[in-house]
C-alpha cells in the first residue's frame, strides 16, 4: 500500500520560495489503478518524484508497503514521459530492458526469461537487437514499459507516459496498461493531464488543485472492469464521470485565480 | 562516394599538387634562393635517402614512443580527473578557476623545468606532451559529464543503480563522444609538443634530426623531415577519426538522422 501523508514540497532558490505541493494526503491500495489528474503546472511531476524517492520532500511522509520512502524504494518502477531520454541510446532494446535486472542481481537465465516475457507482453518481440532510436515514439514507450514490467515491481509509477505520442498510439498504449495491470497484479499510479484518459484507465481518479497543490476531489470509477475504447467511451456513465472530473478541475483553476 | 565528395577529394589533391608545383618552380625560376628552399624534387630525393637509413626509422620510433606514452598518460589522467571533478559539484566549483589558470600556460614555457628535471631524456618530452594534452582531454570530459541527461540519470536512480553503475552505464557513455574529441585534439597537440621538445631540448627523435639537418646545412633533408612530421600528423588525425566512428556507431553525430 502506498500512503502519502501531508506531503509538502517547497522549492527554494536564490532566496525565493515556491510552494509546489501544499498538503497532499491519499492512499493507494495494493493492486489498485489510480489516476492522478490536475491542471497543468499543478506539481504532478513533483509529486511523483517525491513518491519515487528521487526528490526530497519538505514535509509530510510517503510510505510504501510500510516503509518510509527516503530514496528510490525497492519494488518500484517508473515510466517517464520523455521516453527518448529515459531509454539509453547506446544500448539495444534487450540491454535496456535487461540492465535494471542485472543491477538487481537477477541471475542470467531468469533475466533473459523476464526480458523475453516483458517484450512479448508489450508486443515488441523481435525488436531485441534494435536500438531505441530506430523505433517509433510509441514503440519506444513500449520498451520503457517493458523495462518497468520486467523489473517485477509491486508499484508502477507512470508520469504522463503518453503525452508525447499520437492519439491512435495513445489509445493502444492505454489498453496495454489496462491489460498489464489486470494480468500482473501490480499497483499502478498513473499521472495525466488528460481527463478522458484518467477516467478510462483508472479504478479511482484523484483530482488535484492548482499549485500550491492539495487534493481537490476523489472518485471511484464504477465502469465495468472490461473496458474498450469504443464502448467505454460511449457509455453514459463515462460521460457523467468525465463531466464531474472536468468540473472539479475547472473549479480548482477558478479558486486559484 | 557521391560525385560531390569525389569532386571535393579531387580538388583537395589538385591543391596539394599545386603547392608541390609552386615549391618546385619558386627556386627553379630564381624567385627564392634554393639554399633556403630547395625544389620539391630535391626534397623528395632527400626523403627517399632518409627512408633508407636506420637513424631515420629510429627517430620516427622515438618520436612516436614519446607521443604515444605521453598521450596515454594524458588521456588516462584527463578521463579520471574529469569524471571525478565533473561528477562532484563541489570539486567542480573549487577547481574551475585553477583549471582556467593552468590551462593557458603554454607547455613550451615548461621547457626549462623539464630540462632541470630530466635533462634530454624521454622524461622531458613526456612532461611537455602530458601537460599540453592533459587539458585537452580534461576540458572535453568535463563538458561530457555536464551533458548527462537528468532523465537518464533519474531513470538509473529509480531502478536503484549503484553509484558505480551510474558512472559506468549513464555518465561514461554520455561522455564518450566528448572523450573521443578530447583524444583527437590531444593526439595532434601531443605530436606538436613531442617534436618541439626534441627540437629545442635535443631529446632523440625527428625533432632532433631536423635540428641536426639544419645546423649541418642539409636543407633538403630538413624539409623532408618536416614533411614527415606533417604526414604523421595527418595519419594520427585520420586514425583517430576512424577509431571514433567505429566506437560511436550509436551516437547521433555518427548514425545520422533517423525519422521518429
Amino acid at each position: 500500500m502506498l500512503e502519502v501523508q501531508g506531503l509538502r514540497k517547497v522549492y527554494s532558490s536564490g532566496g525565493r520560495e515556491v510552494e509546489a505541493l501544499r498538503d497532499l494526503t491519499f492512499t493507494v491500495e495494493n493492486g489498485d489503478l489510480v489516476c492522478l489528474v490536475g491542471p497543468s503546472g499543478c506539481g504532478k511531476t513533483t509529486l511523483l518524484r517525491c513518491i519515487a524517492g528521487l526528490l526530497q520532500q519538505t514535509g509530510g511522509t510517503v510510505t510504501l508497503d510500510g516503509h518510509q520512502v527516503s530514496g528510490p524504494p525497492p519494488g518500484l518502477a517508473m515510466v517517464f514521459q520523455e521516453y527518448g531520454r529515459s531509454l539509453f541510446p547506446w544500448m539495444s532494446v534487450r540491454d535496456n530492458v535487461s540492465l535494471p535486472l542485472k543491477q538487481k542481481r537477477v541471475p542470467r537465465q531468469r533475466r533473459d526469461e523476464l526480458v523475453d516475457k516483458a517484450l512479448a507482453a508489450v508486443g515488441l518481440a523481435g525488436t531485441e537487437s534494435a536500438y531505441p532510436w530506430q523505433l517509433s515514439g510509441g514503440m519506444q514507450q513500449r520498451v520503457a514499459i517493458a523495462r518497468a514490467v520486467a523489473y517485477e515491481p509491486s508499484t508502477l509509477l507512470m508520469d504522463e507516459p503518453f503525452a508525447a505520442v499520437d492519439a491512435q498510439t495513445r489509445a493502444d498504449l492505454e489498453d496495454l496498461v489496462r491489460s498489464l495491470w489486470q494480468r500482473l497484479n501490480v499497483t499502478v499510479l498513473f499521472i495525466t493531464h488528460d481527463i478522458d484518459e484518467a477516467v478510462y484507465l483508472g479504478r479511482r481518479v484523484i483530482m488535484l488543485s492548482s499549485s500550491p497543490t492539495v487534493v481537490q476531489d476523489e472518485i471511484t470509477v464504477d465502469l465495468p472492469a472490461e473496458r474498450d475504447q469504443l464502448h467505454t467511451r460511449a457509455d453514459p456513465r463515462f460521460t457523467e464521470l468525465r463531466t464531474h472530473v472536468y468540473e472539479q478541475i475547472q473549479k480548482a483553476k477558478r479558486l486559484s485565480r | 562516394m557521391s560525385s560531390r565528395s569525389r569532386g571535393t577529394a579531387l580538388l583537395g589533391l589538385a591543391g596539394l599538387g599545386g603547392l608541390l608545383l609552386v615549391i618546385e618552380l619558386l627556386p627553379r625560376l630564381g624567385l627564392v634562393d634554393d639554399a633556403y628552399l630547395p625544389p620539391t624534387s630535391e626534397i623528395a630525393a632527400a626523403l627517399a635517402d632518409e627512408l633508407g637509413t636506420a637513424a631515420f626509422w629510429q627517430a620516427v620510433g622515438d618520436t612516436l614512443t614519446g607521443w604515444a606514452i605521453g598521450l596515454l598518460i594524458a588521456v588516462a589522467a584527463g578521463v579520471v580527473v574529469g569524471i571525478v571533478v565533473g561528477a562532484v559539484p563541489v570539486l567542480r566549483a573549487a577547481t574551475a578557476s585553477t583549471i582556467e589558470f593552468l590551462r593557458p600556460i603554454p607547455s613550451v614555457a615548461l621547457i626549462p623545468l623539464a630540462v632541470l628535471l630530466y635533462g634530454t631524456d624521454l622524461g622531458s618530452v613526456l612532461l611537455l606532451v602530458v601537460y599540453a594534452s592533459f587539458w585537452q582531454v580534461l576540458v572535453q570530459v568535463l563538458y561530457g559529464v555536464a551533458d548527462v541527461d537528468p532523465i537518464a540519470d533519474e531513470t538509473a536512480r529509480s531502478f536503484r543503480f549503484s553509484g558505480w553503475a551510474r558512472v559506468r552505464h549513464v555518465l561514461w557513455p554520455t561522455a564518450l563522444p566528448y572523450v573521443f574529441t578530447g583524444i583527437r585534439l590531444a593526439a595532434s597537440v601531443a605530436l606538436v609538443l613531442a617534436v618541439t621538445a626534441e627540437l629545442v631540448i635535443g631529446a632523440p627523435g625527428l625533432g632532433k634530426l631536423i635540428a641536426v639537418a639544419q645546423t649541418s646545412g642539409a636543407v633538403p633533408d630538413m624539409y623532408a623531415l618536416i614533411a614527415v612530421t606533417g604526414l604523421l600528423g595527418v595519419a594520427i588525425n585520420l586514425a583517430a577519426r576512424v577509431f571514433e566512428r567505429r566506437s560511436l556507431s550509436w551516437h547521433q553525430s555518427v548514425r545520422g538522422e533517423v525519422p521518429a
